[in-house]
C-alpha cells in the first residue's frame, strides 16, 4: 500500500505530507534516542525508549514497510519492552534506585560518541549514492511476497531462528529459576 | 523531499546514542537498552537502503533488507530474554544490578 493510496491529492500535497511525517517520527524516535542517554531514572529511559520504537515503526511504514512495522510495534514495543520493564521491577528494591556514572567517564563518553556521529554524518554526507529518489512503490501488499521470501529463499536462515527461540526459551528459564530450586534441595 | 541520506543520519544518531547508553549507564538493563537503540539504528539503515535501491519491480520487490530486518527484530528479542535472565540471576547473587560490582572474575 502507498502512501499515494491512502492521501487522496496532488504530488505536491502528497509529498509535503511525507516529508512532514518524516520529520515527526524522526524528531519522535531521535528525541527520545536521547532521552535514554540523557535520562537519569532507568524507568523514564525505559518509556524514553517506547517512544523511540514508535517512531522508528512509523518510519517503516513510511518506508513501505508495512508488515514490518507492525511486527515493530508488536514485537519491540509490545513484547521485548514489557520484558524489559518486567526486569527493571524484579532487579529494583526502589524504583527509583540510580547508579551514576563518574563525570569523567561520562564526558569521554560523550566526546566518543559526539566524534562517531560526526564521522558517520561526513561520511554519509560525501558518498555519492546511486539513487537518491524513491524507487517506484510496490503494489498493494507485499506480504504475500515477504512470506514467499521466508519460506523460499530464506528458509534455512527462519528454521535457525524458530531452532534458536526454542533454545532461548529453554535456557532462560533454566538460567532464571534453576538455581534456586537446586539450592533447596 | 526526504532521500535516503535522511534515514541515515537517523540511523547515525540512533547509534551514536546507543553507544553513549551503552558507555554511561551503571545498570545492566540500562546498557541493555543502548544495545536495542543500536539495533534499531541498524534496522532503519537495513529497511531504507531497501526501499532506495533499484533492482525491483512492483510484481517483484526486493525485500532483502525488511527479512533481514525482521530476523534482527528476533534476534534482538531472543537475546533481551536471555540477558534478563542473567541479570536475574546475578540480581540474586548479588542483590544489585550494577555492572561495577561485578568483578568476580577480575584477576
Amino acid at each position: 500500500m502507498d502512501l499515494n493510496a491512502i492521501i487522496s491529492g496532488s504530488p505536491q500535497q502528497t509529498s509535503l505530507v511525507t516529508t512532514g511525517l518524516f520529520y515527526l517520527f524522526a524528531i519522535m524516535a531521535g528525541g527520545s534516542a536521547l532521552g535514554v542517554v540523557a535520562s537519569r531514572n532507568i524507568v523514564r529511559t525505559a518509556v524514553c525508549l517506547l517512544f523511540t520504537l514508535l517512531g522508528v515503526g512509523g518510519l517503516y511504514f513510511l518506508l513501505d514497510a508495512e508488515f514490518l512495522a507492525a511486527v515493530q510495534l508488536v514485537v519491540y514495543a509490545g513484547g521485548t519492552l514489557i520484558l524489559i520493564v518486567f526486569g527493571v521491577m524484579l532487579t529494583n528494591k526502589s524504583a527509583f534506585v540510580k547508579f551514576e556514572a563518574k563525570l569523567i567517564e561520562v564526558i569521554i563518553a560523550m566526546t566518543m560518541a559526539i566524534i562517531l556521529f560526526g564521522a558517520l554524518v561526513v561520511g554519509i554526507l560525501n558518498t555519492k549514492f546511486a539513487s537518491q529518489a524513491m524507487t517506484q512503490g510496490t503494489d498493494g501488499y507485499p506480504i504475500l511476497k515477504l512470506g514467499q521470501a521466508l519460506l523460499g529463499d530464506y528458509l534455512v536462515p527462519f528454521e535457525l531462528a524458530s531452532v534458536l527461540l526454542l533454545v532461548v526459551m529453554i535456557g532462560a528459564a533454566y538460567l532464571a529459576k534453576g538455581r534456586r530450586e537446586r539450592s533447596h534441595t | 523531499m526526504i532521500g535516503l541520506q535522511h534515514y541515515l543520519i537517523l540511523g547515525a544518531l540512533l547509534f551514536a546514542s546507543g553507544v553513549m547508553t551503552i558507555l554511561v549507564k551503571r545498570n545492566a538493563i540500562g546498557i541493555l537498552m543502548g544495545v536495542e537503540l543500536v539495533l534499531n539504528a541498524a534496522n532503519v539503515n537495513l529497511v531504507a537502503f531497501n526501499r532506495f535501491s533499484h533492482g525491483g519491480t512492483a510484481a517483484q520487490p526486493l525485500l532483502d533488507g525488511q527479512i533481514f530486518a525482521m530476523f534482527v527484530i528476533v534476534l534482538a528479542a531472543a537475546e533481551a530474554a536471555v540477558a534478563l535472565a542473567i541479570f536475574l540471576n546475578f540480581y540474586n547473587n548479588f542483590a544489585t544490578i550494577d555492572v561495577e560490582k561485578a568483578q568476580n572474575l577480575k584477576g
